[in-house]
């Protein structure tokens, strides 16, 4: 077994990992390629990070590409997104016609290797237009959309679905997400790596050492949330449950957010939070910069329950994170959450402040409940959302893409590996 | 004593397909029912099985689970529940078995249950991959060593699967053991037995386990 694989099979096991192989033996040799906007920075990149390899290692030929743009070709993809995520705001023929352009640029260099590739997935819309500009391509194209398009702003999805309409199927995070098109849409629910930064296991010095550094306590309970500062997180909500639980229980809360720098909203709720939260010595407001990794880590390892409030939200993979840490999580009964928060298993789900303060209070007066959560919650991570689960769902629909639409798929090949009872 | 054939243990993985469909209301949700591909109603009682899932669910199926958490309506959550799919060899006689009770329901409500907006029952289909894990079984009791080792999807396969794939609707433990001759007919009565539903795959896999045991450990093979 090679390096990437054998780490994965310490933490998932052997088995997983031989599924994997089993899965990906008709798949050797194949050219792959994932083309997105961004190599650093952002959930895509996160992803296709570990992805790329971990397909290379299975014994495919997986490439990642990015596409370039200017500061125009990224506000219009950055209209294009908030729109698709329900902010109506049109976008002008001018933008889209520059939009279609980088496209067309970025094809000139890639097209000789996606139009031999036998997959290739384009992840979100910014390289969306490629498929067009290769008229010459051999293999499947899939669409990735990492986004929420649940409610989309519709002249923007109008315009964008004639494209991705030409695809040979799509990917999708949740149900909900999907909007018809008359191709497959393939439903792959986001995944952590436990592997990065953000999840790796921390030593409990190291964990103490960031708590120390934000003046956090160790002898008071501990929850925390951590998201930008967005009304849609609601962080006042959050303070108001914490000062429910604070009549009864002492309690620290930790806020730790950031994006507030260069997002005029999140800077005003930002401001709205700290003026709600006062001069309140258990309240740590944290503003951190994109890349405290480590740094969030270590505060949900550190805390005895994780918050995650949100009135609207997409898949939540802060809440993944925080399960994965082997904490409960008392988390808004909205979106993605509910795949994931299963009441009395691995947490609760709630719908108001008050909601929020009782589970708080229950767990913090239950510790054995709370304990017992907390296993049953990184379990249940580790067998529905790491990234190995992310890489069998991209393996299948490889598979099931090369063999058509039929419902069932025999693989006839011999497995390699395998051990014979 | 062998007769011959060996055993391939199979091993399956599953991708969800959404079909675009969804359905706000009950009666949505029983007109899309009537017309929506046999897959959407196989996958809706038995593909949540290899999905995200704790022991003792409440509900069984994912009408029931929809009934119950956003169109609130118990009774309707209960009797939707109860309709045991394995009861059924056909798909088009569950289909009409799930309409029949959701119109009984209708008829009796004086209002049309409705879920928020957002809380949709979306319909969804799936693609099942299956492959060989190498793995070969030449005797019956070597089952009592195998069957633990076996992945969660090689359960769903040769039990759950098998009763939809096979004409006699069987898993194929059974089905392989029917070739020696009545040898095991004893066994293959109590696995017939198991019922493969209002269960999670893990105890499954459990209670096959301690059905080899109880043949071969107690009885001495």
């Amino acid at each position: 077994m090679t390096a990437l694989l054998d780490q994965y099979a310490a933490i998932v096991g052997n088995d997983v990992i031989d599924h994997l192989r089993q899965l990906a033996a008709p798949l050797r040799g194949m050219k792959i390629v994932h083309v997105n906007s961004t190599r650093e920075g952002g959930g895509v990149a996160e992803i296709l990070n570990r992805l790329v390899p971990l397909q290379n290692e299975l014994g495919m030929d997986a490439s990642w590409e990015v596409i370039s743009g200017d500061r125009r070709f990224y506000q219009c993809t950055k209209k294009m997104h908030n729109a698709l995520q329900g902010n109506r705001d049109d976008i002008s023929d001018n933008l889209l016609r520059h939009y279609e352009k980088i496209n067309f640029l970025n094809s000139v260099d890639l097209k000789s290797k996606l139009e031999q590739a036998d997959f290739v997935f384009i992840h979100d819309p910014q390289p969306a237009l490629l498929l067009r500009n290769c008229p010459g391509r051999k293999g499947k194209w899939v669409w990735r959309c990492h986004i929420d398009v649940s409610h989309p702003y519709r002249p923007v999805w109008k315009y964008l679905r004639q494209h991705v309409e030409l695809y040979d199927a799509s990917i999708w995070s949740l149900s909900t997400f999907a909007q018809p098109l008359s191709h497959p849409l393939y439903l792959i629910p986001p995944s952590i790596d436990p592997l990065g930064e953000k999840n790796v296991d921390l030593s409990e010095d190291e964990v103490n050492g960031f708590l120390d550094r934000f003046g956090i306590s160790k002898k008071t309970p501990i929850i925390t949330q951590v998201s930008r500062f967005d009304r849609f997180k609601d962080p006042i909500g959050v303070i108001q449950a914490y000062r429910l639980v604070r009549k009864s229980v002492p309690v620290q809360l930790v806020l730790a957010g950031g994006g507030a720098t260069d997002d005029p909203e999140g800077a005003r709720v930002l401001k709205e939070v700290r003026s709600f939260a006062g001069r309140d010595p258990d309240i740590h407001l944290l503003e951190l910069p994109p890349d405290a990794h480590r740094t969030i880590n270590a505060l949900q390892r550190g805390s005895d329950i994780i918050i995650q409030k949100s009135l609207r939200e997409g898949f939540g993979l802060t809440v993944t994170e925080g399960l994965w840490k082997g904490k409960p999580v008392i988390a808004g009964d909205t979106g993605g959450i509910r795949l994931q928060v299963i009441n009395h298993h691995t947490g609760f789900l709630v719908n108001s402040p008050e909601g929020a303060a009782l589970r708080i209070r229950y767990l913090l007066k239950n510790r054995d409940i709370l304990k017992t959560m907390g296993e049953k919650s990184r379990q249940f991570v580790l067998e529905n959302f790491l990234i190995t689960r992310h890489v069998r769902e991209y393996l299948t629909l490889i598979v099931a893409l090369i063999y058509g639409s039929a419902e069932r798929i025999e693989l006839n090949l011999p497995s390699p590996g395998a051990t014979v009872s | 004593m062998s007769h011959g054939e060996e055993f391939k243990v199979m091993d399956c993985a599953l991708i969800s397909i959404s079909t675009g469909e969804q359905a706000q209301n009950l009666r949505e949700l029983r007109d899309r029912l009537k017309t929506t591909h046999p897959g959407c109603i196989y996958y809706h009682f038995w593909a949540n099985l290899l999905g995200p899932r704790f022991d003792d669910p409440e509900f069984q199926n994912d009408f029931a689970v929809w009934s119950w958490r956003y169109l609130h309506d118990k009774k309707l959550a209960e009797q939707l529940s109860l309709i045991d799919p394995a009861a059924y060899m056909d798909i088009e006689e569950l289909r009409r078995e799930i309409i029949e009770v959701i119109e009984q329901r209708l008829s009796e409500s004086e209002i049309v249950p409705w879920a928020r907006t957002g809380d949709q029952f979306y319909f969804k289909r799936s693609q099942i991959v299956i492959f060989d894990t190498g793995i070969r079984v030449r005797e019956p009791k070597e089952f009592v060593d195998v069957i633990p080792r076996l992945s969660l999807g090689t359960i769903f396969y040769h039990f759950i699967d098998a009763r939809r794939r096979t004409e006699n609707g069987k898993n194929d433990f059974s089905t392989w053991l029917g070739a020696y001759a009545g040898e095991y007919d004893g066994l293959i009565r109590v696995l017939d037995d198991i019922d493969p539903y209002f269960t999670t795959l893990s105890d499954l896999r459990r209670e096959i386990a301690d059905v080899f045991d109880g043949s071969f450990l107690t009885n001495g093979g």
